[in-house]
């Protein structure tokens, strides 16, 4: 059983015997047990229905917004008990990118960045807010194509500018841990690459856990891989370790392409 | 053959109805022609309305006002209701069994006959604006305005509700994984993505309340002059030709018709203003 | 956590405005079933509305006023009917040329028209029917004056179902038509409105539901009648007249709760049938 899941020393997220429901009694996620390593990038994945996008969504607590969705276990923000905190503060320490690009088209960029200030009713100074933004649009390398045309509606932009831009508005409330669930599967394979480096380069600064069902995105760009398979955490290690020399015969054959 | 003999009778049925549009144009312009031909232009902006046989001068300014006036005062007291509703049934208990209920309700309130909505306003209403020292009699402006609020909600809620329940779940979310509480989702992106249908719908309520002609007439105190405040009565372009028109003929007629012209002209423009503006949005 | 207070207090208010919304729809059912009760009876619905002496009568005896309001269900009865057999047959003809037409110049000007007609107050209407029957075919209000108006009341509401229904229905099912070789006409008449039958029939029942209860136009047109009246040249009652007439007649004002109680019974069955019938549709 060890040698399937990885022991993690000191993680930034631990989540601890967590099982998911729908409806009363339909598990999704079963008994997972895992932690995150800080500054690295985790990638979650598993054929669709596996579990991985439900798990995702109840660590920054998304699942609330649902009526009929149990959560049991527990998770833990460096050795905070995330379900003791309110889920307002809780969701603005652990950032979110979704599967396809969602800026608000009412808001300009430069809006749209600091969505999460304004949203929080946080006042800040003007010099204050550009600052803000211009660091965080910079970190998702969009800076020198967007500078010129701040004040525009970020709609315009192409599905992977959109996105990069969706990544630095999660970045501006400079979370713990950004959560992207399948952030390319909208995206053109040139836009795909530029959000793949994008993600390897932040994660010098944050913490990223990735859902994916693109084994090869995720062997290309984390560092660890958790496999999942009907609900359950099937096999947790270092990506390089899973990948070449999985333990669980699920996880072989999910990697060699027996199913999907 | 039989195709081009369908297409044909679908046609004329068709022009049918642009028939009977152009004639209604037609007919209240040629029943209007006489007052218009003897008081010009001053008919719109002239508070006269005398009937005494040898004086006769009428204008209609003051139903004019009465309209516009009782209609902004039913969208106001409207508006916080109907948008309250929308988002009881759209976002807060979207999909629940009480949304359904609630919306159920607010279609009845849609098919309650507009004399009925007068009976209770004068039966219940009107003695509550009484008691509450507003106006002796409990007759104005006020009282009509009230219930056209209650009359027009349903139209003030049905596309704003859908407009509401439209608003994609995509960024919603990522509102709330911003760190957002429902009630800035609403004001942040809910109400932003969803003001032009919001605004659409309270324009035909208005185009709604302008045409209401039974309770407003019961209930609006049939004083032909501009109302001073909103506790004076007067009447509506609707609720005069009603009160009036059952002993009317010669120039009399003829301007009641011609407020009835000015009426189709307002209601005309508002409801092409919400049908362009469902356009857009489209 | 200032902030998730304000959160809370704008949910509170919120559902506090939606219950006041819905709070006139009670009020003015329980109003209208305490206050009209007692009235509806056997005679409710088969004499003719009392006059004002006979109510007189009997109110000064302390008995409840004798009669009901035969000659304004009759009426109101006679005129949908005639309303409905002038306005379905045209409406749902112009629905169908709306759904064939799509998006062509003409048919959007017509839908445009549509639309703008059925923005027009019932007062209005009432003045165009006044004008095109009382003045001019019958000489004299009449039930057919009162006819045309709730006609082209209804117009409009059938002409939007008509084509809203129609564009559910799957193009495939057309085709297989088509491809059978049958004559457009008959497409029409046996596939299209077959098909969907019971969504034109909502579209029909809402729409009488929508005119059964104005009183403003057939003030202009039917004038009203004391007796029942089944030829549409001569003056016709209609039970949202008879309530006008009760409610400014000192002696019969006890009247209008029992027939506003039936008038608007009236309507929510057809509302609520409509809406099963619907139902039904959609499974």
């Amino acid at each position: 059983m060890k040698d399937l899941i990885i022991k993690i020393e000191n993680p930034v997220l631990d989540i601890k015997n967590l099982s998911i429901s729908y409806n009363k009694g339909k598990y999704a996620v079963t008994n997972v047990n895992a932690g995150v390593k800080k500054n690295s990038v985790t990638a979650i994945m598993g054929p669709s229905g596996c579990g991985k996008s439900t798990l995702l969504r109840a660590i920054n607590r998304m699942h609330e917004l649902y009526p009929n969705i149990e959560v049991k276990g527990k998770i833990f923000l460096n050795n905070n008990d995330i379900f003791l905190m309110s889920s307002i503060e809780i969701r603005r320490k652990i950032g979110m990118v979704f599967q396809r690009p969602n800026p608000f088209p009412t808001m300009s960029i430069y809006d749209n960045v600091i969505a999460g200030y304004k949203l929080n009713g946080i006042r800040l100074k003007k010099n204050k807010k550009d600052e803000i933004v211009e660091k965080s649009l910079k970190d998702v390398v969009l800076w020198n194509e967007v500078k010129n045309s701040l004040k525009k509606k970020g709609t315009f932009l192409s599905g992977g500018q959109q996105q990069r831009l969706c990544i630095a508005r999660a970045l501006a409330f400079k979370p713990d841990v950004i959560l992207l669930d399948e952030p390319t599967s909208a995206l053109d394979p040139i836009a795909t690459k530029k959000v793949e480096q994008l993600l390897i380069k932040l994660k010098e600064n944050y913490t990223i856990l990735l859902v994916t069902h693109n084994m090869s995105q995720a062997a290309r760009m984390s560092d660890y891989s958790m496999f999942m398979y009907l609900g359950e955490l099937v096999e947790y290690g270092k990506t390089k370790k899973l990948f070449i020399n999985p333990v669980d015969k699920r996880t072989e054959e999910y990697l060699t392409g027996k199913f999907s | 053959m039989s195709e081009k003999i369908t297409k044909i009778i679908l046609f004329i049925a068709s022009f049918i109805i642009v028939i009977i549009s152009a004639g209604m144009v037609l007919s209240l312009m040629s029943g209007a022609a006489p007052a218009f031909k003897e008081f010009g232009f001053k008919f719109i902006i002239s508070t006269e309305w005398n009937p005494t046989e040898g004086k006769e001068q009428y204008g209609a300014l003051q139903f004019i006002a009465g309209t516009i006036i009782t209609s902004i005062i039913a969208i106001i007291i409207c508006l916080p209701l109907a948008f309250s509703t929308s988002l009881f049934i759209g976002e807060y208990f979207r999909g629940t069994k009480l949304a359904k209920i609630i919306g159920t309700m607010v279609d009845m309130l849609a098919g309650i006959p507009s004399i009925v909505y007068g009976l209770w306003g004068f039966y219940v209403l009107r003695p509550l604006i009484v008691d509450l020292g507003f106006n002796a009699q409990g007759f104005g402006i006020i009282t009509a305005g009230i219930i056209l609020a209650i009359m027009i909600i349903p139209y003030a809620t049905s596309i704003s509700t859908e407009i509401i329940k439209m608003v994609s779940n995509e960024l919603k979310e990522a509102a709330y994984s911003l760190g957002a509480t429902q009630k800035d989702v609403i004001m942040a992106v809910v109400i932003p993505e969803a003001r032009s249908g919001i605004f659409t719908s309270y324009i035909l309520a208005f185009g709604r309340a302008i045409g209401e002609t039974m309770a407003v007439t019961m209930l609006i105190g049939n004083t032909n002059i501009i109302p001073k405040s909103i506790f004076d009565t007067g009447n509506t372009m609707a609720s005069v030709i009603a009160n009036q028109f059952g002993e009317a003929d010669g120039l009399k007629l003829s301007s009641l018709i011609a407020i009835g012209l000015i009426l189709f002209v307002i209601t005309g423009l508002i409801n092409g203003l919400g049908k362009i503006m469902i356009k857009q949005f489209n | 956590m200032e902030r998730v207070i304000k959160d809370k207090i704008f949910k509170g208010f919120v559902i506090l405005f939606a219950f006041i919304t819905i709070s006139p729809i009670i009020m003015i059912i329980y109003k209208l079933v305490i206050k009209g009760y007692r009235q509806i009876n056997i005679n409710f619905f088969m004499q003719n509305a009392p006059d004002t002496y006979e109510a007189m009568i009997a109110l000064n005896a302390g008995k409840i006023i004798p009669g009901g309001i035969l000659n304004g269900i009759t009426g109101t009865l006679f005129m949908v009917i005639i309303a409905s057999t002038i306005a379905i047959p045209i409406g749902l003809l112009i629905g169908v040329f709306l759904y064939e037409n799509k998006n062509k110049f003409y048919a959007n000007i017509v839908r445009d028209i549509t639309d703008i007609l059925q923005g027009v107050p019932s007062i209005v209407l009432g003045l165009i029917a006044y004008f095109w029957v009382v003045k001019s075919i019958t000489n004299g209000f009449s039930a057919l004056a009162g006819s045309v108006a709730l006609a082209i009341m209804m117009m409009p509401l059938i002409i939007r179902s008509t084509e809203e229904t129609l564009k559910m229905i799957p193009e495939t099912i057309k085709e297989a038509g088509f491809a059978l070789g049958v004559p457009y006409h008959k497409i029409i008449l046996r596939i299209l409105i077959p098909t969907s039958f019971s969504g034109l029939l909502t579209g029909s029942l809402l729409a009488i539901s929508r005119i059964i209860g104005e009183t403003a136009p057939l003030m202009l047109t039917a004038l009203g009648s004391s007796i029942v009246n089944l030829n549409i040249e001569k003056p016709t009652s209609a039970v949202p007249l008879l309530i006008w007439e009760f409610y400014n007649d000192p002696n019969m004002v006890d009247l209008v709760w029992s027939s506003s109680l039936f008038l608007m019974g009236f309507v929510l069955f057809l509302n609520i049938l409509s809406k099963s019938l619907n139902g039904e549709c959609r499974m």
